[in-house]
């Protein structure tokens, strides 16, 4: 079991989400950065899909009542265990009694710590990830709390075949503050005019404060459709961009709604979310890219395959 | 209009059978939707049907999007002549007006007509669920008998209670959690759209066929 001891921001237990249930309108959910979360599982030994804590914003001091093994992975903290530091993206052991901080630092928004044997929370719809809007998943669909206890589940391996292992620097996201970010042109790419489609490829776009789990507002030159009338509300994804009709983008993220009546002029690849997520809002810009479907699957199969190869031990 | 099939990004696919709320259109999007559920590939995560669009969430690291296209293309000729979809019939009692139906009277004054009128319009339909969406278990229905048709609230309600009976537009709705809503408010259900820790948590699926029964109208 793990301890809450001290707890700030925006931090919730997640896994890779709720994928069968957005016919019914249920958000994905899940991981903001969906491979700093699955790489941190993979560094203690456990199955991708496997409940973690995210960290955005805030801090979080935990404590442990049995000797584990736990990873952290991201951008934007440090991990220190005991009284030592750790780099993200490490497995370290962490003895009964030790303490585990995150604390924020450097560029970044999302980190994911994870725990041999993964947390022993019971599902909602398939899924241990925590819907805040919707009130349900991980813990009674709220944020972590002082106090809370977690408890853990039984490691897949023996713990000292999952400790001082690291996720090869060339196998990270190359995480930035102004990332170029390739996108797939969506179903209503023809909704803007040739010259703002290249608009929208042509000029930084920074994502605003207003962002959070649902979406990333982005702020930059504004683009006109070319009649000013919402569709009939259709499926959309994590990663979709949305023209609304202040022609300002917004960016489908982890919680964003099932459907929606804004056109969809592109969407984020799914390898090149991560670097989108970890912007900072209010600072940090982006630098969209056209690919095409083909080229963005093998991207994104390489960078998984990566991650698979790339844990080494130090 | 002519199907199309598009990507949406790298691990999803839209089929386009039309650009309009048409009941005729939505039943072939859950027409299509049937016949894909009951020969899915692996790799294929979900289907979301929309007024006038089904759109296929696959896994990249599974398949192309050229073999979901071509499965998704191998249904689409059947649609047309598929009759053997049996939409699922569900009754829904409603307490119309006084509390559970705040705007039932403003609605009975819009169209010049007696509440009991109101109620009786709303009743005598019976409703296609279009589709899900805006939040967990909403069903968005239609359609409403031409005299009903309504325009919504100009400023939303920033709290609509779980289980209340909406009209907006040619369309009727129940809202599944305690939310924010811009629809006209006519009645309450006591049936709960949306249990997330029931072993069935949801009332309604896409397609089904909804008629609401009177179970009071309150003054």
């Amino acid at each position: 079991m793990l301890e809450v001891m001290d707890v700030s921001g925006l931090v919730t237990i997640q896994d890779l989400g709720r994928r069968a249930w957005r016919r019914f309108g249920v958000p994905l959910s899940g991981p903001m950065d969906a491979f700093a979360f699955q790489a941190a599982n993979l560094l203690v030994g456990n199955p991708l899909n496997t409940a973690a804590v995210e960290i955005g914003t805030g801090e979080l001091e935990l404590i442990t009542d049995r000797d584990c093994v736990a990873a952290a992975a991201g951008a934007g903290y440090s991990l220190s265990v005991y009284t030592w530091e750790f780099s993200l993206w490490d497995s370290c052991f962490v003895r009964t009694g030790w303490t585990i901080r995150l604390k924020k630092t450097g560029f970044g928004m999302w980190a994911y710590l994870a725990v041999a044997g993964g947390f022993d929370i019971p599902p909602i719809l398939d899924s241990r990830s925590t819907y805040l809007r919707g009130g349900f998943g991980g813990l009674d669909g709220r944020l972590l709390q002082a106090g809370d206890q977690l408890k853990t589940g039984t490691p897949k391996s023996p713990l000292e075949r999952l400790w001082a292992r690291t996720l090869s620097p060339a196998a990270r996201p190359a995480y930035g503050t102004s990332p170029s970010v390739e996108v797939v042109p969506g179903p209503q790419a023809d909704h803007l005019t040739k010259e703002d489609f290249d608009r929208f490829l042509s000029n930084p776009y920074r994502v605003s404060t207003t962002s959070d789990r649902m979406g990333y507002r982005l702020e930059g030159i504004p683009l006109n459709r070319r009649n000013n009338a919402d569709l009939v509300s259709e499926g959309m994804n994590v990663g979709s961009v949305q023209i609304p009709a202040d022609g300002q983008p917004i960016v489908m993220m982890a919680d964003g709604a099932t459907t929606g009546g804004y056109p969809k002029i592109a969407s984020v690849i799914h390898a090149d979310l991560p670097l989108l997520a970890q912007c900072t809002p209010g600072r940090d810009s982006i630098l969209f890219r056209t690919t095409t479907v083909e080229a963005a699957q093998e991207k994104y199969r390489s960078m998984m395959e990566k991650m698979r190869d790339g844990i080494v031990h130090l | 209009m002519k199907p199309r099939i598009l990507p949406l990004g790298d691990s999803a696919l839209l089929v386009q059978l039309g650009d309009q709320i048409d009941l005729e259109i939505n039943q072939r999007i859950h027409t299509l939707d049937a016949l894909l559920c009951a020969d899915e590939l692996n790799g294929i995560i979900e289907c979301v049907p929309a007024y006038a669009t089904l759109l296929i969430h696959y896994d990249p690291l599974t398949l192309s999007y050229a073999q979901v296209s071509e499965w998704v293309n191998s249904k689409l000729d059947q649609v047309g002549s598929n009759t053997t979809r049996r939409p699922r019939r569900m009754e829904i009692p409603v307490r119309y007006g006084g509390a559970s139906g705040p705007d039932l009277e403003w609605v009975a004054e819009y169209h010049h007509v007696s509440v009991p009128e109101i109620v009786h319009l709303h009743t005598d339909q019976t409703y296609t669920v279009y589709m899900m969406g805006f939040t967990p278990g909403f069903p968005y229905m239609g359609k409403l008998h031409l005299s009903l048709v309504t325009p919504r609230l100009d400023t939303p309600r920033t709290l609509v209670r779980a289980g209340t009976v909406g009209i907006a537009g040619a369309q009727t709705g129940i809202y599944p959690i305690d939310s924010p809503g811009g629809w006209r408010l006519i009645g309450w259900t006591p049936l709960h759209p949306f249990d997330p820790s029931g072993t069935l948590p949801f009332l309604f699926r896409p397609g089904d066929e909804v008629h609401f029964t009177v179970e009071a109208i309150d003054a």
